[in-house]
């Protein structure tokens, strides 16, 4: 052991005198010296939700590109990606390689409220800021009641999006009574349920019904038949698209036909794969944005990103990991320096900042206020229905 | 009432599936005595092979579930021959253990090789319509994995019973030494056993594949556990008593769900599983039945 480390030194010794030697200008690739900022990504990349992860990768790669086009303050921003394998315990592995080791500046991640609560504590400790880009659950920002100062968000929180939907449900679908559907497993998904219940009884319906299931469950079959006995107006799914997907498709086989209505956990490609074109149809979400919008803004990010990634048209992941990349330089640039702490100061003082997923103002809980989108699906396309402005 | 028709046939079709995977526990554990813990991996990778025979090379829903029942047979010797048979006269924990890595390399393996994304099977790969009998819904499918796993545990009963292979199986689980010393194979026959209960395994993976339409490289491990509930259910090591433990386990959880403790699901499975080591150590077909496989 006592030799392996030793050697280990001696390693790490060669490989910095080798880097010296190489070097005569400023370049020394360190985090926060040269003319590069390192940024960290700590994303679920694999596991079960990776397709948010990568979307957002996607998103912060062409972010980064244009960034770096000009540069921020004469330097240039630097990813560094870290696979949290959607786990929690990984997220906080994850999030002390990359402050200790990667000597990051800030770190953008994760894509689940779950996994950005886990490392939270890691990035207070350690003064570097955090920047979810689509963890929705109100508790990443604060614990305790006390605010975490260095954890930010991109996204909207969870409480909007229920609302939005009951809104919606009651408006526009005219439905009277619901049945709501949960991962018992998930805070996102009991946090939407909370305040989606709330605002349908204050609106007049009636909820008629609370399922319960558990992430990675695959037979949702005997929980929908209970729901299928209610016989529910609508149903309303807060879940992740992994099991979203097979719910969909055992309730439209179970003959269950009425409108399902879930939020930002359902944008994957994979839930089309999943559920199917038709079962998907007669089924709504709340989303940060819509490739669909008229926006100028919107329409130019769509086609800077099609013409990065063959033609593929963005998801509000992509949107999202997108408008981090640009939160974050904002404030880099604004901070007029790459110090963590200037950085989280300029975060906080955000005001304004127009992105693709609307203006950005900050609440004194990190929370954006911004507006919400809703899309139907119609044959596994998403399309735009309408936009909902927040009050 | 319709409710509980309902509940009782979606009670009976994962009931099937959990049936078809105890059987191959129950297989193994009469002959070896060894609780092979990768059977529900096989499983697993029966899913991925009928998926890639299906997306891949385009084949219909029959012929990719007698590929995937024809290389999970294969596969299974394989495991047999490179990880057990070495350990066959070493204790019985050491076997165990040795089961639960085999159950792990081929969990990891698997997304070492192809990541741990899930994939979706095809949509409508057998067009069957749904009946619909007052009220109550039976989708095309759940019909289909009856027939097919009631054909197959059939055609097991026929060979454990009525083939030559069978009777050398049932002789040594009866007696491996005296089955030796009569002239019987025995390595061939403790093969030829890891074989078909693969074989069922890799069908039970197609059929999962195809019901809940999601597969991953963990989805075996669930099942697994559940079939090897339903196997001690029945009685470890008798051939019937895996079907009806299945059956009646698959029931079972429909019947919780459908008295409001969906969460309580997993838990009563195995509730069940100790109130039985409890009160019938044997199982319940394991006093009646002397003969085992």
């Amino acid at each position: 052991m006592r030799k392996k480390k030793l050697a280990g030194i001696f390693m790490s010794l060669m490989v910095a005198a080798g880097v010296m030697a190489g070097c005569n200008s400023s370049t020394s690739g360190d985090g926060e010296k040269g003319d590069t900022i390192k940024i960290g990504a700590n994303l679920e990349l694999s596991g079960g939700v990776a397709s948010y992860g990568q979307s957002i990768k996607e998103g912060i790669e062409l972010a980064f590109e244009e960034i770096n086009k000009d540069g921020i303050n004469g330097k240039k921003l630097k990813l560094v990606p870290f696979d949290n394998k959607s786990d929690a315990p990984e997220a906080i592995n994850g999030a002390t390689k990359l402050i200790s080791q990667d000597k990051v500046v800030a770190i953008i991640g994760a894509a689940t409220s779950g996994n950005t609560i886990a490392q939270a504590e890691i990035a207070q400790s350690n003064k570097i800021p955090l920047l979810t880009p689509t963890g929705t659950n109100p508790d990443v920002t604060v614990k305790g009641g006390k605010l975490n100062d260095f954890v930010y968000r991109t996204c909207f929180i969870d409480p909007f999006q229920g609302t939005v939907a009951a809104n919606f449900a009651v408006n526009e679908l005219k439905v009277k009574t619901a049945a709501v559907f949960i991962d018992t497993a998930s805070d996102y998904s009991k946090g939407l349920a909370a305040s989606f219940k709330e605002l349908f009884a204050k609106e007049g319906g009636k909820v008629v019904l609370e399922e319960a299931y558990v992430a990675k469950d695959t037979d949702f079959h005997a929980q929908l038949t209970n729901i299928k006995g209610k016989n529910p107006d609508f149903i309303f799914v807060p879940g992740y698209y992994e099991e979203v997907g097979l719910i969909v498709k055992q309730a439209r086989e179970l003959g269950i036909n009425v409108p399902m209505m879930g939020a930002d956990g359902w944008d994957s490609p994979k839930l089309v794969e999943l559920a199917g074109n038709e079962a998907l149809n007669n089924t709504f979400i709340t989303n940060h944005y819509s490739s669909g919008d008229s926006d100028q803004k919107v329409q130019e990010f769509v086609k800077a990103f099609k013409a990065k990634y063959k033609d593929k048209s963005p998801d509000a992941f992509n949107a999202l990991g997108y408008d981090s990349a640009y939160f974050i330089a904002d404030a880099i640039k604004r901070a007029g320096s790459s110090d963590p702490k200037k950085i989280q100061k300029a975060l906080a003082e955000t005001d304004g900042l127009s992105l693709v997923t609307g203006k950005m103002k900050l609440d004194d809980k990190h929370n954006p206020i911004k507006s919400a989108v809703i899309l139907e699906y119609k044959n596994g396309e998403q399309t735009f229905k309408t936009k909902v402005d927040p009050k | 009432m319709e409710q509980l028709i309902q509940q009782l046939v979606n009670g009976i079709s994962l009931g099937s599936i959990y049936a078809l995977i105890a059987l191959g526990y129950t297989m193994v554990y009469g002959i070896v005595k060894l609780i092979n813990f990768a059977h529900g991996d096989v499983v697993m990778v029966g899913a991925f092979i009928g998926f890639y025979s299906i997306t891949i090379l385009d084949l219909g829903f029959f012929p990719a579930l007698l590929i995937s029942m024809a290389s999970c047979a294969i596969f299974g010797v394989l495991i047999e021959r490179i990880a057990y048979k070495p350990l066959r006269n070493a204790t019985r924990i050491a076997a165990l253990i040795t089961a639960i890595g085999v159950s792990l390399f081929i969990e990891y393996g698997t997304i070492y090789v192809r990541g741990a994304q899930p994939e979706a099977y095809p949509d409508n790969i057998v067009p069957l319509k749904s009946l619909e009998i007052s009220g109550v819904k039976i989708s095309g499918q759940s019909i289909l994995i009856l027939v097919i796993s009631i054909s197959l545990m059939i055609l097991l009963q026929f060979i454990v019973h009525k083939t030559k292979i069978g009777k050398a199986m049932r002789a040594v689980s009866y007696d491996m030494d005296a089955a030796r010393l009569m002239g019987i194979n025995v390595n061939n026959t403790i093969s030829a056993t890891f074989a078909i209960g693969s074989a069922l395994a890799g069908a039970a993976g197609v059929i999962l594949g195809m019901y809940y339409t999601k597969i991953d490289p963990l989805m075996g491990i669930t099942p697994g556990i559940k079939a090897f509930v339903a196997a001690v259910l029945g009685g470890i090591g008798i051939i019937p008593g895996a079907m009806t433990g299945g059956l009646l386990l698959g029931v079972i959880e429909s019947l919780v769900s459908a008295a409001g403790g969906s969460l309580w699901r997993d838990a009563v499975a195995f509730v069940v599983l100790i109130l039985i080591l409890i009160f019938r150590p044997a199982g319940l077909f394991g006093k009646n039945v002397r003969e085992k496989v």
